[in-house]
C-alpha cells in the first residue's frame, strides 16, 4: 500500500520538479539560518558560526541530490539529461549524424524488409482458420506433372469417407487455364480466370465471404443454377465495387451465372496455391457431372482433426491407398494410387510446407545476407564513433575529472548510439515499407503469399530488437574505450601522432578489414547466384522464347448429334486452319500454330503409350505430358522436328499420328528394338489401330527451366480433343506490336472472341525464372550495399589517418618527399587493409559458398569467376576509396601543416 | 584526526535514520527538519554520524509513504519553516519497526555475548 503510494508520489515529483526544488531550497535555507543562529548564541563569530553550520549539514549539493533521488525518478532524469545532451551534440555534428542515420537506415531497412518476407512466407501461418491443421495431400512430384499430383473424383470420395484422421477433405480442379472464363456484358467479351472448387472448400479453409454466402452442396449438383463467387479485386475492377452485386446474374461462358458472394480481401487463391497467377472468381465443381470421367483432376486439401499428428495423418492416408480406385467401374484400377518404389501414394504434408517449404533455403540465405549487411553497418558505425570519440576524448576526460563515473559516461555514449539507431530504424522502416509495397505489387514474381506482404507487429518488434542490438553492438566498444582510457593520457594527448591515437588507428584498421571481409562474402554469394541465374537463362529450353507470343483463341466446335466426335474434330480443324491462315497473312508473322497447353504452365498426362505389340513392364517411370497441337505449332515455337510435322490431312478418319520427344523415344527404343532404334514410322498403342510416330522432336522444358525435361507426346487437334486453344505466332517484329492486328483478326473470325491477353512467350520463361531472379537481385543489391559501406569504411579510416598525420606528411615533404611518394604511401596502406580483408573474405566465402551450394545451378561453389570478380571489384573500390585521401595528402602544404600544429 | 572522530561515531545502517525520525516525531510532536536533526544528535549523545542534510531525503521518503505529514508554518523566532508530524499509519509503522529492531538487537546481543566453547574453563 505505502509502496504504491510512494511510487505514485515519485511519478508526481518527476513532473513537478521546479516547485519541489524551490521548496527544498527554502527548507535548507531555514535549516542553515537556525543552525547559524544557535552557533552565534554559543558565542561564535558569524564566519565561524556559518562554517560550523555548513560542516554539520554536510555537502549541500549531496543533500539535495539525495533528496531528489529519494523523491523522484532519478534514472529517468538522467536519461532525459543524456537525451538532451546527445541531441545537442549530434546537432552540432550534422554530417556525422546524417551519415550514421543513413547507414543504419539502409542496414535496418533491408533487415526489416527481408524479415517481413521471411515472416510472411515461413513464420506466419497461412491466412486460414487454424491453418496448422491444413494438409496438402498429393504424391511426391514425378515425371508426369499435374496428372500424377491429382486424384480422380472416385478416389477423392473414397479417401474422404475412408480416412479417420481428417475432419474433412476438399479440393479443386487443377487444370483450369488462365482466361477460362469469358464475361459478356455487351461489347467484346472480357477474359477472366476462375477455379472450380469442391463445395466444402471455403468451409474447410475457414474463409467467410465478405458479402453473400459461400457454396452449398446443392450448388454443385447436376442441374443446379450456375453460381459464382468473385474475388475482392475483380469485384472492384470489373464491377466497380457494386454493393448490391450479390444476387445479380451475368453472362459467363454463355450461361447466366449468379454472383452469390464476394470473397474477403485477404483471400487470394493464386498467392497460396498458384503463385504469380491472378484468379478472378471461384466456381463450384460438380463432382457428379462430366468431371466424373475426366481421370485425375482433383488436388486434395484436408483438415486434420485436432490433436492429430502428421505421422498419424500419413499413416491413415497410406492405409486408405488400397481402397482408392481411379475409376470405380474399372476394378483393376483399384489400388492404382498405392505407393510403389517411393513413387505415387497419398501423402499429406502440412499445407504451409507445400506452399513455401521449397523457399526455406533461399530465405535463410537472404536472411543471412541481410544480417551481414547489418553487421557491416554496425562495424562502420563503430568506426565512425571511434573517430568521433577520439576527437571527443578530452571532453570525456574533463567530465571524468569533474566527477562523472565511468558508468555514467558509458551510459551517455550508449544513449547516443540508441538515439542514432532508433532514428535509423525509423527511417529504415520507411525504406522497408516502400520496398515491401513494391514487392507486394510484383504479381509477375512466382513467389507464394507475396501479395500479403506487410509490416506487422512482429516486424515492428523485430525492428526494435535489431535497432537496440545494433546500438549496443556499435556503441559499446567505442563507449568502453572512451570511458576506459586514462584521464591523464587523454588530457595530455594532443590527439595527433601520439600513442592513444595509434591504438585507435589499429582498432579501426581491424574493423575495416572485417568490414571488407564481410563484403567479400556477400559479393561472392551474389556472384555465384548471378552466375547460376545466367546459366539458367542459357539453358536450351527446347523452344525459342524470343520473338514469339501466344494468345488464347475462343472457338465453338460443337456439332449437335456428333456420335464419335469426328464431326467436331472436323469442324475444329476447319476453324483452326482458317485462324492460322488468316493470322499468318498478317505482315510480320513468320509462323503460327495452335496448342492447348503452353510450356512452363499447365500440363497433364494420359498414361504411358507403348509400342504396339511389345510387352509393357509392370511400372513405368512417369508418363509423357500430353499436348494437342495443330500443324505448324512446333515451328512457331521454334522446336525442331525430325521426321514430319502434322498436316491438315491427318484428319479424324485417317491414320492416327503422334509425335514424341527424343528422351521418350530413347526410353521406348530400349524395349521396342526398332530397326536402327528409329521410332519414326512405328506404331504406339494410343488408339485402336495404333498411332504412327511421324516425328521426333526436341526435349522441351515443360515444367521448369531448371529441372529435367521430362517426356512429351503430341497429338493433332483433328484426332484428339484439346482442352483450349493457344495461338502461338513467331514474328520478326517485337511481339507486342502485333497484338492489335491479331486480336482484330480473331474477332473478325469469331465475334465472341474475348479481349485476351497477348503474352510474349518470353514472359512465360521470365515468370518461371522470377523467383530465382528475385533472390539473385536482392542478394546482389545487398552485396552492392555491402561494398558501398566497406568503401565508406576504408575512406573513413584512411582519411582520418591522413588528417592525423598531416604534420608528419608535412615534415616528410619538407625533407624532400615528392607528391607521388606521399600518394603511394597512403595508397599502400589502403591496399594493405584491402588485401588482408580480401584474403580473410575469400577464406570465409569458400566456407559460406559450400552452404549455399544447393541454391546454385550448374555453378561450382568455388567458381573462379565469382571469386575473381570479387577480388577485382573490391580491389578497385578500395583503391578508389583510398585515392581521395591520398590526393589530399599529396596536396599538403608543408609550411601550412607545420605552422598549424 | 578526522579518522579517529569517525571511528567513535556510529555509521547509520540502511533504514535506521527513517526509524529515528519517526521515533523523534512521535515523542516531541510537530517539528521542523533542523529540530529533528538536532534532537537525534542530542539523544544519541553525538555518537551518531549524521550529516544533517541527509535528513531531508529521509523526510521526503516518509512523507511519500504517508507516515508523516508536512506543512509550512512559523517557528518560535518567526522564521518560515516546514513542520513535520507523524500520522496514524506512521505510528503503526513505528511500532512495527521498533519491535523489529528490539528483537534484532536482542538476538545480536545474545549472539555476540556467546561464551567460547570447547575450551577448558
Amino acid at each position: 500500500m505505502s509502496a504504491l503510494r510512494r511510487a505514485l508520489a515519485r511519478v508526481h515529483s518527476f513532473f513537478h520538479k521546479p516547485p519541489l526544488d524551490a521548496d527544498l531550497e527554502a527548507e535548507i535555507a531555514t535549516h542553515l539560518e537556525m543552525a547559524i543562529e544557535e552557533n552565534l548564541q554559543r558565542g561564535l563569530t558569524y564566519t565561524e558560526a556559518r562554517r560550523q553550520a555548513m560542516i554539520r549539514f554536510g555537502g549541500l549539493d549531496m543533500a539535495k541530490y539525495q533528496q531528489r533521488e529519494a523523491r523522484g525518478l532519478m534514472n529517468l532524469d538522467i536519461l532525459l539529461q543524456d537525451f538532451r545532451y546527445t541531441l545537442r551534440s549530434l546537432g552540432r555534428d550534422r554530417g556525422f549524424t546524417l551519415v550514421a542515420i543513413l547507414i543504419l537506415a539502409l542496414g535496418i531497412g533491408a533487415n526489416v524488409a527481408v524479415f517481413s518476407v521471411v515472416n510472411t512466407l515461413l513464420l506466419r501461418p497461412l491466412p486460414f482458420r487454424n491453418a496448422d491443421r491444413l494438409m496438402w495431400i498429393a504424391p511426391p512430384p514425378t515425371k508426369c506433372g499435374q496428372s500424377c499430383a491429382t486424384y480422380s473424383t472416385d478416389a477423392y470420395d473414397e479417401f474422404r469417407t475412408y480416412s479417420r484422421t481428417f475432419q474433412d477433405v476438399t479440393g479443386y480442379f487443377a487444370f483450369s487455364g488462365p482466361g477460362n472464363l469469358s464475361l459478356n456484358r455487351g461489347g467484346a467479351p472480357i477474359p477472366a480466370t476462375s477455379i472450380d472448387v469442391i463445395a466444402n472448400f471455403f468451409q474447410l479453409l475457414g474463409v467467410e465471404p465478405a458479402m453473400g454466402r459461400a457454396f452449398r452442396p446443392e450448388d454443385a449438383l447436376n442441374g443446379a443454377a450456375p453460381v459464382i463467387l468473385i474475388t475482392d479485386a475483380w469485384w472492384k475492377t470489373q464491377f466497380n465495387a457494386d454493393p448490391s452485386i450479390v444476387g445479380k446474374a451475368f453472362d459467363m461462358n454463355g450461361t447466366q451465372t449468379t454472383v452469390i458472394g464476394v470473397l474477403p480481401k485477404t483471400f487470394d487463391f493464386g498467392a497460396v496455391f498458384s503463385p504469380g497467377a491472378k484468379i478472378d472468381a471461384i466456381t463450384p465443381l460438380n463432382l457428379y457431372g462430366p468431371p466424373r470421367n475426366w481421370g485425375n483432376i482433383i488436388t486434395m486439401i484436408g483438415r486434420a482433426k485436432p490433436g492429430v499428428t502428421l505421422a498419424q495423418a500419413q499413416g491413415d492416408a497410406e492405409a486408405a491407398e488400397p481402397h482408392m480406385c481411379w475409376n470405380n467401374n474399372q476394378p483393376k484400377t483399384c489400388g492404382d494410387y498405392a505407393r510403389h518404389n517411393g513413387e505415387g501414394g497419398v501423402v499429406p504434408v502440412p499445407l504451409k510446407d507445400y506452399v513455401s517449404g521449397k523457399l526455406r533455403r533461399s530465405l535463410v540465405v537472404l536472411w543471412s545476407a541481410v544480417g551481414t549487411i547489418l553487421l557491416i553497418a554496425c562495424v562502420n558505425l563503430s568506426n565512425l564513433l571511434l573517430a568521433r570519440a577520439a576527437s571527443r576524448s578530452k571532453e570525456f576526460a574533463m567530465r571524468g575529472a569533474l566527477g562523472a563515473s565511468r558508468f555514467r559516461i558509458v551510459r551517455q555514449l550508449l544513449t547516443e548510439s540508441l538515439i542514432l539507431s532508433i532514428s535509423g530504424a525509423a527511417l529504415g522502416l520507411a525504406f522497408a515499407w516502400l520496398l515491401l509495397s513494391w514487392f507486394a505489387h510484383q504479381g509477375a514474381i512466382a513467389l507464394p503469399l507475396l501479395s500479403t506482404l506487410r509490416i506487422d507487429g512482429a516486424a515492428l518488434a523485430w525492428t526494435l530488437l535489431i535497432a537496440v542490438s545494433a546500438a549496443v553492438l556499435f556503441g559499446l566498444m567505442p563507449g568502453l574505450r572512451m570511458a576506459g582510457g586514462s584521464l591523464y593520457e587523454s588530457l595530455k594527448d594532443s590527439g595527433q601522432g601520439s600513442g592513444q591515437s595509434r591504438k585507435h588507428d589499429r582498432i579501426r584498421s581491424i574493423l575495416v578489414v572485417s568490414e571488407v571481409a564481410l563484403a567479400c562474402v556477400l559479393l561472392v554469394g551474389a556472384g555465384l547466384l548471378l552466375r547460376s541465374f545466367l546459366r539458367v537463362l542459357s539453358v536450351d529450353l527446347g523452344f525459342q522464347p524470343e520473338h514469339a507470343a501466344a494468345v488464347k483463341v475462343d472457338y465453338d466446335d460443337t456439332v449437335p448429334g456428333d456420335k464419335d466426335g469426328s464431326l467436331t474434330a472436323q469442324k475444329r480443324g476447319v476453324i483452326f486452319q482458317e485462324v492460322i491462315a488468316r493470322v499468318s497473312a498478317i505482315p510480320g508473322v513468320e509462323a503460327a500454330g495452335i496448342t492447348d497447353y503452353l510450356p512452363l504452365g499447365q500440363n497433364r498426362a494420359w498414361g504411358t503409350p507403348w509400342p504396339l505389340g511389345i510387352k509393357r513392364p509392370d511400372k513405368t517411370p512417369g508418363s509423357p505430358l500430353v499436348y494437342v497441337v495443330s500443324p505448324g505449332y512446333l515451328r512457331a515455337m521454334g522446336t525442331r522436328i525430325r521426321g514430319r510435322d502434322f498436316t491438315w490431312d491427318d484428319g479424324p478418319k485417317s491414320q492416327n499420328v503422334v509425335m514424341i520427344d527424343k528422351s521418350f523415344a530413347d526410353y521406348l527404343a530400349k524395349f521396342a528394338h526398332w530397326p536402327n532404334n528409329d521410332p519414326i514410322g512405328q506404331l504406339l498403342d494410343t488408339s485402336k489401330d495404333g498411332g504412327r510416330i511421324v516425328g521426333v522432336v526436341d526435349d522441351v522444358h515443360e515444367e521448369s527451366t531448371e529441372g529435367d525435361t521430362g517426356w512429351q507426346i503430341y497429338y493433332p487437334d483433328t484426332q484428339a480433343s484439346p482442352s483450349a486453344a493457344e495461338l502461338v505466332l513467331r514474328t520478326t517484329l517485337p511481339p507486342a506490336t502485333l497484338a492489335g492486328s491479331v486480336l482484330r483478326t480473331l474477332r473478325d473470325i469469331n465475334p465472341k472472341q474475348t479481349v485476351a491477353e497477348f503474352k510474349p512467350i518470353q514472359t512465360l520463361v521470365n515468370h518461371a525464372n522470377s523467383s530465382r531472379q528475385f533472390f539473385m537481385l536482392l542478394v546482389a543489391s545487398f552485396a552492392a550495399l555491402g561494398i558501398l559501406l566497406a568503401a565508406l569504411g576504408i575512406y573513413g579510416v584512411i582519411s582520418y589517418s591522413v588528417n592525423q598525420r598531416t604534420k608528419e606528411i608535412g615534415v616528410r615533404m619538407a625533407l624532400g618527399a615528392t607528391r607521388s611518394q606521399v600518394q603511394i604511401s597512403v595508397l599502400a596502406k589502403t591496399f594493405r587493409l584491402a588485401a588482408i580483408g580480401i584474403a580473410a573474405g575469400a577464406i570465409a566465402s569458400l566456407i559460406v559458398s559450400r552452404a549455399i551450394a544447393a541454391l546454385l545451378f550448374n555453378t561450382a561453389p568455388s567458381d573462379p569467376y565469382a571469386f575473381g570478380a570479387m577480388v577485382v571489384l573490391i580491389g578497385i573500390v578500395a583503391l578508389l576509396a583510398g585515392y581521395l585521401p591520398a590526393r589530399r595528402a599529396s596536396n599538403v602544404n608543408p609550411m601550412v601543416a607545420l605552422r598549424n600544429n | 584526526m578526522g579518522e579517529t572522530k569517525a571511528e567513535l561515531k556510529l555509521d547509520l545502517l540502511q533504514g535506521t535514520l527513517d526509524l529515528m525520525v519517526l521515533q523523534t516525531l512521535a515523542t516531541i510532536g510537530t517539528q521542523h527538519g533542523y529540530g529533528i536533526a538536532r534532537r537525534i544528535e542530542q539523544v544519541s549523545g553525538d555518537t551518531v554520524l549524521l550529516n544533517q542534510g541527509t535528513i531531508y531525503a529521509s523526510l521526503v521518503r516518509l512523507q511519500q509513504r504517508g507516515w508523516i505529514d508536512a506543512a509550512w508554518g512559523t517557528s518560535d523566532n518567526n522564521r518560515k519553516a516546514k513542520f513535520y508530524s507523524i500520522t496514524e499509519s506512521g505510528r503503526k509503522q513505528l511500532a512495527k519497526d521498533a519491535q523489529y529492531w528490539q528483537r534484532l538487537s536482542d538476538v545480536m546481543g545474545r549472539v555476540l555475548s556467546m561464551p567460547a566453547e570447547g575450551r577448558p574453563g
